[in-house]
């Protein structure tokens, strides 16, 4: 199915303009059918399984089962995504469990400075972009010359 | 015609793509236009948060130079490219990517990507120019830089760029429309830079139900760039460098870590390593088959020739890697605490880039330290970011390029005003996401300038615009007059529907220039034949039909991917050799042809004769002093 939808755990995003998975999938494949304010994926054959939409779902409605063309059932692969750190739990086959723990980043949300703190320079017709050369950790931009 | 409001955006730079490169184009030019008074905008057919290649996350940043350690210098990495490539490869432009891109990494992980760190704080290498990532929300990050940087107000998200507005051979500009509403995109620009990566689904996939979409490189990168810069009337170059990844078989897992990480070998179904058993067929692609590392395409080339002899599967012998790092532990229970570690490392290495490989190691109960795992040839891709080549050609920095290769501003096209970043621009191989935010960076900052310089007027023909209104909302149209005439609305004698229309793309390309089903062979006569029958699809065009806006968008991602695979049909014929044999093999011309074919092939498209015409150009090296071939340790 690539991913899927829990009939009971959607909600349609409360018939916001848009649910989450629909704003967030690369390739436009979630949609909203407004008659059961339920989304679905449109398109599973065109699904890359990148996992965004699982991810962002409010209520954790969407799931993702392996492409039935070449993987067995039974397994499952689900994330817990935090501010900071993604819980994996890997469900096999046979019943066992794994679960990982990795960071995603290092800084707060939205605290990205362009500049990362770098000095910026303003010479538009040198071959330094504008942290160079300091972003580099060198005293000048490479050349031929 | 479907009722679609018109909406034009007027802007001085417009980045066309929300990936890697994008990203870049957006931080850097921001600085620029800011001190310039000038504006930028940026539009993409997703969401900037996870759009392009790099929206699932990835485990590794594939290129950084460490120049700062000096633990490498720009000329090993342009050998370390060249010699991948088979000696086609633009150095100028090679090096100008790699004298900045390490300065990118540095502000990834400055807006807060956890790069792995090693006891002393120093970076911990893959492979020689490799890093290991949390990279699960890499692109999350990337954006955010630049959503900071020009503003959200400045960024159009769902809004599908079909193609180019042109007055003469200046771009100045590009039209598509919304995903999500009955809206016709004018985007008015003094200059354009175009980065909207590779091509995905241009040969049918191995996989034929759901797995359709389990393509490596994600299926939406449908070779709108070079759709863009082909209708502009640029350049290109390398159409014929398509890229073959061995990967994890079906699920696409990435195999770098093992390779390089783990050190882990690949065997046959006889337990034989075909980089051993196959070694004396290197001979044959002198001097490239004597470098270190072998090519990409060589060391796929050996395992194929297993294959295709029946000597398959191919696995992955991660048993044997995890044991035999375990084992240089002291004692057992450093050794088990060493193999957990290694355990995480593997499964993060899918999680964050291919989850759909985590899925079918656990549905197939796999557990790598005890189990190997088969690896096999996935389906061409066009991706000149990575080990392919494909792209516009683009002048290179005025310091560093040669003058064949240098016509004022970095990273633009023979177009004026048209610049092109990442999978975008050609014969730049090995850029990867790192190198194609650093290539954005540069070709905004380009693009600025050239903005500066070229203050003239701007005429934008309204009526060949409102033509192109007309064509692009066709098959809206085409749906809407037709569909009803039969019960169901699938097959119909009127109109093609998006997907069947690709499925006839990848079934041409396939079977004519290459494909699985052929085992990446092809000749001068199949090749003659798939171009035959791409005309009659490129007529087909006009039949292309569209419930909704969705659909809309499917047919003209199809559009651009059977321009892509015109571009590459022609350039296989035109060069007469067999230059890269694990991507493809010519039948008809089985082995390299120095004399001839140590040269781009390059093609260029005239929108206004509708002719191709193809071009030869010389290989200029660099660094003079080399001789050939470079060993690369």
């Amino acid at each position: 199915m690539p991913s899927y939808v829990l009939q009971d755990k959607c909600d349609g995003c409360k018939a916001l303009d848009k649910t989450a998975c629909q704003y967030i999938c690369p390739n436009d494949l979630m949609v909203l059918d407004k008659d059961k304010m339920k989304a679905y994926n449109r398109e599973p054959e065109m699904c890359w399984e990148c996992y965004n939409c699982v991810k962002i779902c409010p209520t954790q409605a969407v799931e993702v089962r392996g492409y039935a063309d070449f993987v067995p059932l039974g397994a499952s692969v689900t994330p817990m995504r935090s501010t900071d750190s993604i819980l994996w739990t890997v469900k096999f086959r046979n019943g066992s469990l794994k679960r990982f723990k990795f960071p995603i980043r290092t800084i707060p949300e939205g605290k990205a400075q362009p500049d990362g703190g770098y000095p910026t320079h303003n010479d538009l017709k040198s071959p330094a972009l504008c942290t160079e050369p300091e972003s580099l950790g060198l005293k000048e931009v490479a050349s031929l010359n | 015609m479907a009722n679609f409001e018109t909406v034009e955006v007027t802007t001085d730079l417009l980045i066309v793509g929300g990936g890697m490169a994008a990203c870049g184009a957006a931080v850097e030019a921001a600085h620029w236009a800011k001190k310039n008074g000038l504006k930028v905008t940026l539009v993409d057919k997703a969401a900037v948060d996870r759009s392009g290649a790099v929206a699932m996350g990835l485990s590794a940043i594939n290129q950084y130079v460490g120049l700062r350690d000096g633990q490498n210098t720009m000329k090993d990495y342009i050998d370390y490219v060249r010699n991948d490539l088979m000696g086609i490869t633009r150095e100028d432009l090679v090096f100008n990517i790699a004298r900045h891109v390490d300065s990118t990494v540095h502000l990834f992980e400055k807006w807060g990507l956890p790069i792995w760190k090693d006891a002393k704080g120093a970076y911990v290498h893959e492979g020689r120019w490799q890093l290991m990532i949390n990279g699960e929300s890499y692109k999350v990050i990337v954006a955010e830089a630049a959503k900071n940087a020009i503003g959200t107000e400045n960024i159009y998200e769902r809004i599908f760029i079909v193609g180019p507005i042109m007055d003469g051979n200046r771009c100045i500009g590009a039209v598509g429309f919304s995903i999500r509403e009955d809206k016709f995109y004018i985007f008015k620009a003094k200059a354009v830079l175009v980065a909207m990566g590779g091509a995905v689904h241009v040969f049918k996939p191995r996989s034929s139900g759901e797995g359709l979409g389990r393509a490596w490189y994600p299926p939406w990168n449908a070779g709108s760039s070079a759709y863009f810069t082909l209708k502009a009337g640029a350049e290109m170059t390398c159409q014929e460098v398509r890229f073959i990844p061995v990967r994890f078989k079906d699920a696409y897992g990435p195999v770098g870590a093992w390779f390089l990480l783990f050190k882990s070998r690949a065997t046959n179904g006889f337990g034989e390593n075909y980089m051993e058993t196959r070694k004396p067929e290197l001979e044959k692609w002198l001097p490239y088959g004597k470098v270190k590392p072998v090519p990409a395409n060589l060391r796929n080339w050996l395992m194929m020739l297993d294959v295709q002899e029946g000597k398959g599967p191919i696995s992955m012998r991660t048993e044997e890697a995890i044991g035999k790092i375990a084992a240089v532990e002291s004692d057992e229970k450093a050794a088990k605490k060493k193999l957990k570690e290694l355990e995480s490392e593997a499964w993060e290495d899918f999680l964050d880039m291919t989850i759909s490989q985590a899925i079918l190691w656990a549905a197939t109960n796999t557990a790598p330290e005890e189990k190997a795992s088969e690896i096999a040839a996935a389906e061409p891709y066009f991706i000149g970011s990575h080990s392919g080549a494909s792209g516009a050609w683009v002048s290179g920095p005025e310091d560093v390029a040669p003058k064949e290769y240098f016509w004022g501003y970095d990273c633009m096209s023979t177009v004026d005003g048209l610049f092109c970043a990442g999978d975008a621009s050609g014969a730049s191989s090995h850029k990867f996401s790192s190198g194609s935010h650093a290539e954005g960076r540069i070709a905004a900052k380009a693009a600025v300038r050239f903005i500066l310089d070229h203050k003239d007027r701007i005429n934008y023909d309204m009526k060949a615009i409102d033509e192109m209104k007309k064509e692009i909302l066709k098959p809206l149209d085409l749906y809407a007059e037709s569909s009803k005439k039969t019960v169901t609305q699938d097959v119909n004698p009127d109109y093609i529907l998006p997907k069947m229309f690709m499925f006839r793309l990848q079934k041409i390309m396939d079977e004519y220039a290459g494909g699985v089903s052929t085992g990446f062979t092809t000749s001068e006569k199949l090749l003659e034949k798939g171009l035959d029958l791409l005309s009659f699809l490129k007529e087909d065009t006009s039949k292309l039909a569209a419930p909704d806006l969705h659909e809309l968008m499917r047919c003209w991602e199809n559009v651009h991917r059977m321009w892509q695979a015109e571009a590459h049909v022609r350039t296989l014929l035109f060069r007469e050799e067999t230059r890269w044999p694990g991507y493809y093999f010519r039948a008809d011309k089985p082995s390299m042809d120095h004399e001839n074919w140590d040269a781009f092939a390059n093609c260029k498209y005239d929108p206004t004769s509708d002719k191709w015409e193809m071009i030869k150009r010389p290989i200029i090296r660099i660094f003079k002093e080399n001789k050939e071939p470079e060993m690369v340790v």
